[in-house]
């Protein structure tokens, strides 16, 4: 894409169309917020960049969002926002975002796409047989046998991106399947 | 966080080590800025002049990993001094406590050090025992064996013209560093510590936040509001991800994974429970099997029961190290088969990325999850590699960003606060929860078929409704956990299904699920507390108890019993966050960590409820490098250790790959700019960031400049033992030569955050850095090492 005028000033663009609502742009975000952003559904949400944790407000209109801004309420930010949570609008709105599940095959040099079906089926095939080869019911360690019941043929690296409960889902799958390697950006 | 983002408001002095919050966490600034436009003196230490060190009353500079001479000092001038919270330190830490004669430290090793295996036998760092077996004690703190008195002598080598030494800094700024910290020993003033990865990502850096931690103890200062020892964390749910325990070591809630000879569940239990012969000690840990059995029973349901040890078997048995670094290290041998990335993109931010990338040539199969192709998802095509030599699979899923699917995450302040879905994801992307529930049902459907031990999986409790993704909702009540049977507890009557109040109820005996015990009271039967967003701030103190939720049960600020004094008043009535009403003879203020009468009464329990003996450990025997912090240099670094003959930890072997030749004369470390964040696919894929900061730089003194022939802009050439990567320099006086030990020491500064892939690429600075870390944690060594720079670029 490179870095792009036109997608800076379209992202921009949304925005100054919201506080266009009120008719009287100068006065609209100072004065009367509530015009600014009259018409539109908003859901609050946590910055997912920092651990800071800061407020925003997610403006939407017919399934996309228009508007993203720190919350006034929020005991933390009270509004204010740094420039990776300003620039949040950006991730929701991106053309460089996936939206296709993507295969690459051995020795291929291009992705292929593919169904949500066909990835899910491969995908647990492949876990299973890894599992299976690998898995180590018993070890010998100075002269005892042990049981460890462990999947050594792979490793999950997660997820500080994740929600709390994701994680755990996460989680209780990675110990489900036997794997004790398993790790994640605290490590780091 | 001991305490939380707003409270940084009530303190006298900040103290920002290895942190930069101006810069990293823009929105906590705030409250420095708060605190200091009520009289707070901010103090900056760091290698860099940070846009911390800008707003600073004092900058000290500190060569890279040398924090610990730098505390060391800071302790040695406290006690030289008198310049202690005494009463504090009498009562509330192990100050007083002996320590066995056996013990011993002579020229950089403590006693029991076994070379061979990098470790330590600790016993002769034990207490000394009365007859009843608890720690014998001097409360004078006269006694030679008295930690106290151990401490003093071993903080009495770290001089302040010793430590200047070895650390750089300049002798006034040291002193005033020291006597604006000191000023908080009173009773009623408090310091505050934030530190973040320029802390922890050393050899030693357990040891570093720990130095931190007994200046701030003897200071009195954790527990009261405005004091505390915070990390200011870098992810926005990494400390989320880290209670629910996305690591090696530990189960949610900060269980321990059981090792190989925990053969069943009473042997995990018997290894795993700390115990205490004093009846003082609260010894919280004493609950673990009541925690385990309730998560086992999350994770297995009907199917755990007493007869079959509640599924104990089916949890994998560790016998090793497999941290990250280890992880990395058996990828390079060819060890795994297949991998799953979660949201994460190794091949810019883990140690010496040229070594993992190979490592993940030899894999037969990668998952990668994420909202952008990463450096990670497409290492098969990196530069100067030919796909056809890889045999990998390569699946690549788009997943949902955060406004695209529901949940908690838990900021550095560990309040737990729910984001609500916005919109649909693009495209065909779904949430990661959608993702893991598809494995799971497919996994389940082929084990119910055949397969090596299916049991863990077949019988694995997955009941999350019948939607189109998990409902995330059941989700965060199992969390939380709930009654199986109908039962009694301290008097209270439960019904089967009524989800458990908090982690108090919880229970040994299958009666219980939790599948995070301290995560247990965020879903009662009032509701989703994570959801709350109440206003209220009762006591002016900026609790906000009622806003989002705090683990653990909502209690604002950890250990603030030790914020009070013996009769439980406020050490400092103007801030307190805890005081005893003799009248009605409760608790007011935040959640007490725990709810017993002052410590001057029967029946009380000491503050540091964790620990199994209740006191703050100025001395810790359960460390793997000693009992009290030492100094020793980076694995890589340009001088001698100046404080004994041990040149590194002793505790961590020396790994390939390191190079003290002289080759590398320059002493590299890696930061974050505000404009972007971490291995960068979250900012480099945005315009407006990219427009910000569009490119990979590297920082040097006007020194160095000269002496390199280099100025602003110019292309350069940064090498290190483990590779080169090329970067134009930024030519600044926020960056000086240090002078340690008498000679002139260069520092190499760079953002970490570029890679080839994405709309703003650049050289990744994790191409320099080692595979080698901390003795404690195995957190790399990411912050201090050797590297050259050259001018023009690699192929120059
Ligand atoms: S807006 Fe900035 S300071 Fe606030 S949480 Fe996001 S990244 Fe952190």
């Amino acid at each position: 894409m490179g870095i792009s005028r036109r997608n800076f000033i379209k992202g921009s663009c949304l925005t100054a169309g919201a506080v266009a609502l009120t008719g009287k742009q100068s006065e609209a975000g100072v004065d009367s917020p509530e015009m600014r952003t009259k018409g539109l559904q908003t859901s609050t949400t946590v910055c997912p960049y920092c651990a800071v944790g800061c407020g925003m407000i997610v403006h939407t209109k017919n399934g996309k969002i228009v508007n993203i801004e720190g919350d006034t309420e929020h005991p933390i930010n009270q509004g204010s926002l740094c420039s990776k949570g300003s620039a949040l609008f950006q991730v929701a709105n991106n053309e460089r975002r996936l939206d296709k599940v993507q295969y690459r095959a051995p020795g291929s040099d291009k992705w292929e796409e593919k169904s949500w079906d066909w990835a899910m089926q491969r995908m647990a095939k492949l876990m299973k047989e890894t599992r299976d080869r690998n898995f180590v019911t018993e070890e010998e360690i100075n002269g005892t046998t042990y049981t460890v019941n462990r999947n050594d043929g792979m490793a999950m690296l997660g997820a500080a991106a994740l929600d709390n409960e994701e994680c755990y889902l996460l989680g209780k799958f990675a110990r489900a399947m036997g794997v004790g390697y398993l790790e994640h950006q605290a490590r780091i | 966080m001991t305490n939380h983002w707003i409270d940084i408001q009530h303190a006298d002095v900040i103290v920002c080590i290895g942190s930069n919050p101006a810069e990293n966490h823009p929105v906590s600034f705030k409250y420095v800025e708060k605190a200091m436009d009520n009289g707070a003196k901010l103090i900056s230490v760091d290698p860099r002049y940070t846009r911390t060190s800008s707003k600073a009353d004092i900058y000290a500079q500190l060569r890279p990993g040398t924090d610990i001479a730098f505390m060391g000092g800071l302790i040695n001038y406290l006690l030289t001094n008198d310049l202690i919270q005494k009463e504090y330190v009498v009562h509330y830490t192990n100050a007083a406590f002996l320590v066995s004669e056996d013990f011993d430290f002579n020229d950089g090793l403590f006693s029991g050090y076994d070379p061979e295996n990098f470790s330590y036998n600790k016993e002769s760092w034990a207490y000394q025992l009365n007859d009843n077996g608890m720690p014998k004690r001097d409360d004078t703190l006269e006694h030679p064996r008295s930690v106290y008195q151990l401490m003093k002598k071993h903080y009495a080598r770290y001089t302040p013209e010793k430590v200047c030494e070895i650390t750089g800094t300049e002798i006034q700024s040291y002193m005033e560093v020291a006597r604006t910290i000191a000023s908080t020993h009173k009773a009623d003033k408090v310091a505050t510590v934030m530190y973040a990865m320029g802390t922890t990502q050393h050899t030693y850096g357990t040891q570093n936040v720990r130095s931190y931690a007994m200046l701030q103890l003897l200071l009195g200062n954790i527990g009261m509001a405005g004091g505390g020892i915070n990390a200011l964390r870098g992810e926005s749910n990494v400390q989320g991800s880290t209670d629910y325990a996305i690591l090696y070591h530990i189960l949610p809630g900060y269980l321990k994974v059981p090792t190989y000879d925990n053969v069943n569940l009473a042997a995990y239990n018997e290894k795993w429970t700390p115990k205490t012969n004093d009846p003082q000690s609260a010894n919280w840990w004493s609950n673990t099997p009541k925690y385990m059995t309730s998560l086992l029973k999350a994770y297995w349901g009907e199917a755990a029961t007493e007869q079959n040890d509640f599924c104990y078997d089916y949890l994998p048995k560790r016998s090793g190290n497999y941290s990250y670094i280890r992880l990395m290290e058996r990828l390079q041998n060819g060890g795994f088969e297949g991998m799953v990335f979660m949201g994460t993109n190794p091949i810019v931010g883990g140690p010496d990325v040229n070594a993992i990338a190979s490592g993940m040539d030899k894999l037969k199969w990668l998952v990668a999850v994420d909202l952008w192709e990463t450096e990670s998802s497409v290492f098969w095509k990196r530069p100067g590699v030919d796909p056809k030599s890889i045999d990998t699979e390569v699946f690549l899923l788009p997943a949902a960003s955060s406004v695209e699917k529901e949940g908690s995450i838990s900021n550095s302040g560990r309040w737990t606060q729910w984001r609500y879905k916005a919109v649909n994801p693009p495209g065909h992307a779904e949430s990661d929860a959608f993702i893991v529930h598809q494995w799971v049902t497919h996994l389940k459907k082929l084990y119910q078929e055949d397969g090596v031990f299916p049991e863990p999986i077949v019988d694995l409790a997955w009941n999350y409704g019948d939607g189109h993704e998990p409902d995330i909702d059941l989700v965060a009540r199992e969390c939380n956990g709930r009654f199986t049977r109908d039962v009694v507890i301290k008097g209270k009557a439960f019904k089967k299904g009524e989800q458990v109040p908090s982690f108090a109820y919880l229970q040994a005996d299958g009666s219980t699920t939790s599948g995070n015990w301290l995560y247990c009271n965020s879903y009662t039967e009032e509701g989703n507390m994570m959801q709350r967003r109440g206003k209220e701030d009762p006591t002016g103190m900026g609790f906000y108890p009622n806003w989002a939720w705090c683990w653990p049960v909502n209690r604002r600020v950890l250990y603030n019993r030790a914020s009070v004094d013996l009769q439980g008043r406020p050490w400092n009535p103007k801030k307190p966050i805890i005081s005893w009403n003799s009248m009605t003879r409760k608790w007011e203020g935040d959640v007490p960590d725990g709810g017993w009468v002052p410590m001057n009464e029967d029946e009380t329990k000491s503050p540091f409820i964790m620990i199994p003996e209740g006191y703050g450990r100025l001395f810790a025997a359960g460390l793997a490098d000693g009992p009290l912090p030492e100094h020793y240099e980076p694995m890589e670094s340009p001088v001698a250790n100046a404080m004994t003959s041990q040149q590194c930890n002793p505790a961590v072997a020396i790994p390939g790959k390191i190079n003290n030749s002289g080759k590398y004369p320059y002493v590299g470390t890696t930061y974050r700019v505000s404009e972007h964040w971490q291995a960068g696919a979250m900012t480099r894929n945005l315009p407006w960031l990219v427009e910000l900061v569009p490119d990979m730089f590297v920082e040097i003194s006007e020194e160095l400049a000269e002496s390199k022939s280099l100025k602003n802009g110019d292309m350069v050439t940064i090498s290190s033992e483990r590779g080169q990567i090329e970067a134009r320099v930024l030519v600044t006086e926020r960056i000086k030569p240090l002078r340690v030990q008498g000679k002139l020491v260069e520092q190499v500064g760079m953002p970490w955050h570029f890679g080839f892939n994405g709309l703003a690429t650049g050289g990744t600075a994790n191409t320099l850095t080692a595979a080698v870390g901390c003795a404690n944690t195995t957190i790399p060594e990411f912050k201090a090492f050797l590297c050259n720079i050259e001018k023009g670029g690699i192929n120059s």
